[in-house]
Formats: C-alpha cells, structure tokens, sequence
C-alpha cells in the first residue's frame, strides 16, 4: 500500500505536462520484491505439481480424481479471501479522509484475481463432479451460492468499467463492492434453506473425510501457499498496472490539452503576424 | 431536512412518476403486454403440460416479474435520463434518500399490478387456484416480495443510470441479487396457493427471508444512493 501511495503521488507531482509523451522510467511493474515473490510462487507451484501429481497417492474411493482437490480447495479460499480484501479496500476508500484512489485499485486488482479464481474453483468443480457423481453440476448450498458469487462480482468489474472520473469510479465502485458483502449472506441464507427443504444435505461429503490421509492434507496446504503467493504477485502487479492506466489517462488528456494549448497559440501567433504584416511600417503614427 | 420533509418528497417523486406512467401509459401498453406474452411462452416451453404448469407456476409468475423488472426500471430511469432530470434534482439540493424512496415507491406500485396481473394469467393459463386460507400469506408475500424487488432494482438502476451499455449492465447486476426474493417468493407463493400439496404455514419462514431482504436493501440503498448518482 506504502509502495502505490508513494508511486501516485510522485507520479502526479513530476513532470507537470511537460514531457506528455515519455513514460517515466519506472514503468514497470516489478521491483525486487515482486521478483522475489514471483520466484517464491513458481517455486511453490512446482512443489504443488510435485505433491498433487507425484508424491500423493489415488484416493481409494474417488481414484486420480482427488487431485483436483489440490487446485479446488486453495483457490475458492484464495478467492473468499480476496473478496474480503476487495470489501475492505472499498470501505477504506469511502471512510478515511484521504480517499486515496490507491485503496480503490487495491479493491479492483482483488476483485479480478478472485473471479479468475472462483472460475478456476467451479471449473474444477464441475470436472471432478462429472467423474465422481457422474453430473457437472449440483443444486447444492455451497454450489449455488458461489455461482451467484461469481456473477456478482462479475458484475462489480463490469460497474468498474463503466466510465467517469477516476473518483467516480472508485466511490461508485466502492459502494457496490460493500453491498455485495450485504448481498451474499443473504443469497447464501435463501439457497440454504431451499436446498435443506427439498433433499438431505448431501451426496458426498468429501471434507467430511475424518480420515483425510496425511500427504493429502499437506498437498492441500502446499496448494494454499502457493495460490496465496500467486494471489499477492497478482495483486500487486494488477494494482501497479491499474495506477499505470489512470496516470496514461490523466497524461492522455494533458496531453490534448497542451496540444489544443499549442494550436491556440501558434493560431495568436498568426494572426499577430497577419496584422503586423498588414500594418504598413511608414504609417506616420505616434511613436 | 427533517424525516418528514423526507417521507413528503418520496411521494412528491412517487407521484411524479405514475403521473407520467398514467400520461404516457407506456408501462400499461407495452410492459404489461410483454410479461402476458412471456406467461404464454412459458406454456410452449413446457408443452403445454397442464400438470407441470401448475406445479412449477409460482415460479414462472416471479420469473416472469424478474424481467419485466428490468424493463420496469429501464423505463423508470429513462424518464430521469432524457432531460437530465435526476441531475437537476441533485443540484435542486433534494435529498437523496428521499429520491430513492419516492422511485422505489413508484416501481413498487407499478410492479405489484403487474403481479396481480400476472398471478391472473396463471389462474387463467396453468389453472392455478387461489384458496382462501392461504390469502393473507398471499398478500403479505406480494408486499414484501415487490418491496425487496422494487429496492434492488431502484437501486442497480441508479448505478446504471446515466452511462452507456446500461440496458446490458442492469440485468447482470440486478438478477444474481434478487435469487433470494425469486426463491423466497416462490416457495410462499407455493405453500399460499397450496401447490404440490404445500402447507400454508411453510411459506412463513420464506416470508420471513422476504422482509429481511427488503428492510435491508431499502435501507443500503437509501444510504448508497447518494454516493451513487452524486457526481
């Protein structure tokens, strides 16, 4: 957050307009701390390809279809997660003083990231219900209430692109981004009761497994860690990228600016010339 | 400006709103129209099976009242839109809150005809019947139902109001935040009219969910709108 602040604000100080068309120099969206990151995330994504495909066996009941399970589970908690990060930028935006616009993009980068993810989740999902179940889909609770999930935040990106002032996009944004938070309780709420009502909560209740084997959990675990690492590299290229856009945006019209400026003058200019071309030189006026 | 001066401008706007509605009578001839024909559409979907229809015509009334909603609010927010009047309202200095409530008063109104309407379709169409005992379950659904609906799409359409690729942003928003009232209202509706041999007192607790759902959207929504169409 330090690091976008800092950028923002340096950005909008320097170079008042005058050179438009050059992009500073560090636009970029890595520093060293990202590299690191990056590394860290591919390190532990090998780890978890080592320990979801190799090192941990078949599921006695499910077979090779557990391993899905190991991109399943981390990613819907990434996604939750992010979620929550983009709710509470959002209130950061509209409750401290400074509105800064940096919480705003925190919100939206997460918000992207979590819909990759949950997309990733239902996909998943669907995959490993057709081989165990023998169906896609279930009208289950959990099922259903993050489909909506989906949607709703797809619907969030969507307000975000919608137009306006950077302002106006962050407070808009920022309000639907909390009325979510009040929206999935109570979806989760009404699918609950309406599956409880029609058919015994569930089929198959995989994290119900008491004895879940020990290289599972931990392959399960190696799974969180690196889509958690995944998720903070993301987020914070996403939001440096995001600031990139906004400033190319302010510069883009600057630039206009200065250029219709320009055209303004060189046209005073003209015409300054004109008349002083048609003022004879020998007129004989008062000196 | 005090609670009442509040309440006296929402029906200030309501009022406004269904006088144009009773001038211009595009909701009568065009929207009401439309949810018949959708009703009638339902019916060769379903091929005409008269035992699947009135099973699953709750269903198909909300439904049905879902997308006529999102014309209902198009054309709601398309009366502010063309003279920019929900601007000049914000610079007259009216009180947010008190737009919010006066439009979502108006669609509500203009909704909860549609749904007699539409619940006379299906008696008409499916074969429904409406029994006695479950009406005051009825009654009270349809209030609390159209109340959540009527904030929601208040409320989203606000959000869109104003910006390009509208008609397309409102029904993305709009239908994954009314599941609940679509649901809800539903399984009510069924336990009221005592489809597949439901009991009138299940539908209560749907009831319950319903006016949740609409005391707390009426209230973010009077609290967000402000924020929302200021500019």
């Amino acid at each position: 957050m330090t690091h976008l602040d800092d950028t923002s604000t340096a950005t909008t100080s320097s170079t008042p307009g005058a050179d438009a068309e050059r992009l500073p120099s560090f636009a970029t969206t890595g520093t060293r701390a990202t590299r690191f990151l990056g590394i860290a995330t591919l390190v532990a994504m090998g780890w978890l390809v080592l320990f979801g495909l190799v090192l941990s066996p078949a599921d006695v009941n499910q077979g090779e279809s557990v391993r899905f399970f190991y991109i399943h589970a981390p990613t819907i908690w990434v996604a939750y997660n992010s979620f929550v990060v983009t709710a509470f930028s959002s209130g950061a935006y509209l409750f401290t003083k400074k509105h800064s616009l940096g919480w705003d993009r925190l919100a939206g980068a997460s918000a992207e990231i979590g819909v990759v993810f949950v997309a990733l989740t239902l996909l998943t999902g669907a995959l490993w219900g057709r081989l165990t179940w023998g169906i896609f889909w279930q009208w289950d609770a959990r099922l259903t209430t993050t489909a909506l999930l989906f949607a709703t935040y797809i619907g969030y990106l969507a307000v975000r692109r919608l137009g306006g002032s950077h302002h106006q996009r962050a407070k808009r944004s920022a309000v639907l981004g909390l009325l979510s938070v009040l929206l999935i309780p109570l979806v989760h709420w009404s699918v609950l009761i309406w599956r409880s009502l029609h058919q015994e909560a569930t089929v198959l209740d995989v994290d119900g497994d008491a004895d879940i084997d020990g290289i599972m959990l931990f392959s399960i675990l190696v799974g969180v860690v690196a889509f958690s690492l995944f998720y903070v590299w993301f987020v914070l290229h996403r939001t440096r990228m995001l600031a990139m856009e906004d400033l190319i945006e302010e510069r883009g019209l600057d630039a206009a600016l200065d250029a219709r400026r320009a055209e303004g003058v060189k046209a005073v200019e003209g015409i300054e010339a004109s008349r002083a071309d048609e003022t004879p030189v020998g007129d004989g006026g008062p000196s | 400006m005090s609670g009442v001066g509040t309440v006296r401008v929402a029906r200030l706007v309501a009022a406004k709103d269904l006088r144009i509605e009773r001038r211009s009578r595009v909701v009568t001839n065009q929207v009401l129209p439309f949810a018949a024909v959708t009703m009638v559409l339902f019916g060769f979907a379903l091929d005409a099976n008269t035992s699947v229809l009135e099973t699953v015509a709750p269903g198909l009334v909300w439904l049905a009242t879902m997308f006529s909603l999102l014309v209902l609010v198009q054309r709601n927010f398309s009366i502010e839109d063309d003279d920019g009047a929900l601007d000049s309202m914000r610079v007259a200095g009216v009180d947010p809150r008190a737009i919010y409530l006066g439009k979502a008063i108006g669609l509500g109104v203009q909704l909860a005809v549609l749904e007699v309407v539409l619940l006379a379709a299906a008696v008409v169409l499916y074969g429904e019947t409406i029994r006695v005992d479950g009406l005051v379950l009825l009654v009270t659904t349809l209030i609390c139902a159209t109340c959540g609906l009527a904030a929601v799409g208040t409320l989203y359409g606000g959000v869109a109001a104003g910006y390009r690729g509208r008609e397309t942003l409102l029904p993305l928003l709009t239908l994954p935040a009314i599941t609940p009232v679509l649901i809800g209202a539903t399984r009510a509706v069924e336990a009221a009219l005592g489809t597949a041999g439901a009991a009138v007192s299940d539908g209560w607790q749907w009831v319950s969910l319903l006016a949740v759902f609409a005391v707390a959207f009426g209230v973010g929504g009077a609290l967000a709108f402000g924020p929302l169409i200021d500019e």
